[in-house]
């Protein structure tokens, strides 16, 4: 019986030849990774331990980017253990603020996290690094500070649902709309503990930054990783940043799969995930008349450059409506350049709106845009539960790029069309 | 080990962000994250609640962010296990990490009434409900997760093992 990539990952880090799906293994890590809110518990866990070094101090990267810059002296406080830390164990990769970024915006455009890796992070987000042909998970705490300490960590092999797009996309349909279409299609714990395999023509096709965009939503399907063959686009992303080795895997094709999932992507709207779940989707012809006070552009599903010039695109020469707030917040620093060079932020902010320094921000309702009871905002980010962007009783409706702008102008959730005078 | 209390029930899906908002998310203190626990799912919650009672939940329960600060509030607000239909990953993953005791039982999970008397066995998962007199059967743990449990959680068992990193 062939492997699937997952699998030969895992297995290749477990220095065994082959695993199958629910065996528990205990495999080597190539990045163990922590922010301002996890990390200070896996701190103290690690400290407990009484050791005096991490495993490999290029391979634990520590970003503050949720309550940063610090929002509150509590913060401030978190964010200085994480600091601290970092000095007292010589770690390579500390991020301060100024050179930082959302944390999985960040690793792959500095080249840390790589095909082949296997990869924990402090952070339910993690698995966006599958978008590169790795195995990447979330996990707690605790299992960081473990990984800190021994450079390795417990698995249970996952199941695989492998999903094949096919088709055209059609206008403004991009990796946002695909995940959402399909959390949406199987529901929040559709692929719960497993490993969602995106492959088919249309994900050729598809840019990096959209890639990062679907694996980074796999955990709000339940996955525990989200992943993407590599092809001439990852090598292509990974050429000028990449500053070790890796390797490049690939499924058999007699690998075993739990399912196997044909969408026909020229079928699918841009979609809209309603309050309070990512799996209430509709597509866009079918949201209705939906007034909203608050448009929030970025965090690490939507804050990568691609994502930025689509907004900027329908807001050029427009401004956005006078109900409405406004915020853009590039994923990092080099995103946030790139912006100012092509003119996006000053189109954003001659249009009326925020742009930010790179922040987690208002995605976890922790600064910069907390929303008010009763509010209504339209997000790129990737979570509309109760009380996600602030007041228990505000509403998040979660969309792509192309509709936030478009729903800014308008001040109701609007289709990108709507704004766009070349489309028809 | 048995535990003993009163239930309180949740629906399906309940999110990390409805155990422990992410406002509350600037500290670390057990004790100041257990005063908010479960605080946007019913906002009396801590206040009905007395320490041993348990928590009986659908499907999904925990999903959503890797805050190990959800079963972290669970525990110090004095919950001593949570049932549910199921658990999402990263949450079973931390409770076992932490050592809050889970029970993956759907059985239990339609059966039990809020404010239902419920005794678990955590050996065998064998859940007792004393007031409608019924018992339930949770899923047992793999051996390997057992082990982790009866270490005392994970940087027990790393401590036990002895950590080899020089
Ligand atoms: S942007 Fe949002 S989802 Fe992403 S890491 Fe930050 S808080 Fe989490």
């Amino acid at each position: 019986m062939g492997m699937t990539i997952s699998e030969k990952i895992l297995a290749a880090h477990a220095g065994k030849k082959y695993v199958e799906p629910g065996e528990l293994i205990n495999a080597k890590l190539d990045i163990v990774l922590g922010n301002d809110i996890t990390a200070p518990v896996a701190i103290k866990e690690f400290e407990n331990l009484g050791l005096n070094k991490v495993f490999d101090p290029d391979k634990v990267v520590l970003v503050p980017d949720h309550f940063t810059p610090n929002k509150d002296i509590k913060s401030a406080e978190q964010a200085k253990v994480l600091r601290e830390f970092a000095y007292k164990y010589n770690l390579t990769n500390y991020f301060e603020v100024g050179r930082m970024g959302i944390e999985h915006c960040l690793l792959p455009e500095q080249g840390l996290v790589l095909p082949g890796d296997l990869i924990i992070g402090a952070d339910s987000h993690t698995c966006t690094y599958g978008a590169l042909g790795a195995f990447a998970t979330g996990v707690g705490s605790t299992d960081m500070a473990a990984g800190m300490a021994t450079g390795e960590s417990w698995f249970r092999v996952p199941e695989t649902i492998k999903f094949v797009f096919y088709n055209k996309l059609k206008p403004y349909v991009g990796g946002k709309d695909l995940i959402l279409y399909v959390i949406g299609l199987i529901g929040v714990d559709g692929a719960r503990y497993m490993a969602m395999e995106f492959t088919g023509e249309t994900i050729k096709e598809l840019s990096m930054d959209s890639r990062f965009t679907m694996a980074n939503m796999a955990v709000e399907a339940g996955a525990k990783n989200g992943i993407f063959e590599q092809d001439e686009k990852t090598l292509a992303y990974i050429e000028k940043r990449a500053k070790r080795p890796y390797t490049l895997y690939q499924s058999d094709a007699n690998a075993n799969y739990d399912r196997i999932i044909e969408i026909d992507v020229s079928k699918i709207e841009p979609q809209v995930a309603f309050p309070h779940l990512p799996e209430n989707t509709r597509p866009i012809s079918r949201v209705g008349k939906v007034e909203i006070d608050q448009v929030v552009i970025g965090s690490c599903t939507n804050g990568r450059i691609e994502d930025l010039r689509i907004a900027a695109k329908l807001l050029k020469d427009k401004v956005v409506h006078p109900r409405v707030r406004l915020i853009v917040l590039p994923g990092t620093q080099e995103i946030y350049l790139q912006a100012v060079r092509e003119g996006i932020a000053e189109t954003v902010v001659q249009a009326g709106g925020v742009f930010s320094t790179p922040t987690c921000g208002p995605c976890l309702g922790g600064h910069m845009g907390i929303l008010a009871k009763g509010e209504r905002a339209v997000s790129t980010t990737n979570r509309n539960f109760v009380g996600r962007m602030g007041h228990p009783q505000s509403e998040v409706y979660l969309s792509s790029p192309a509709i936030a702008a478009a729903s800014a102008v308008l001040g109701r959730i609007a289709d990108p069309k709507e704004v766009d005078e070349d489309a028809v | 080990m048995l535990f003993k209390g009163r239930a309180f029930k949740f629906g399906n899906d309940i999110d990390t962000d409805a155990i422990i908002p992410a406002r509350y998310m600037n500290t670390s203190d057990s004790m100041e994250l257990a005063k908010h626990c479960m605080e946007d799912a019913d906002p009396e919650f801590v206040n009905k609640i007395t320490p041993g009672d348990i928590i009986v939940a659908g499907k999904n329960f925990g999903c959503g962010s890797s805050r190990e600060h959800a079963p972290i509030a669970i525990k110090y607000a004095g919950i001593s296990g949570v049932v549910a239909k199921s658990f999402a990953r990263i949450f079973f993953r931390n409770a076992i990490n932490i050592g809050l005791p889970i029970f993956e039982s759907p059985e239990a999970a339609e059966a039990v009434n809020e404010g239902d008397q419920i005794e678990i066995e955590a050996e065998t998962g064998v859940i007792t409900n004393l007031t409608r007199g019924e018992t339930y059967q949770a899923k047992p743990f793999p051996g390997f997760m057992q082990e982790l449990i009866s270490s005392g959680g994970l940087m027990a068992y790393v401590r036990e093992k002895g950590v080899k990193n020089g």
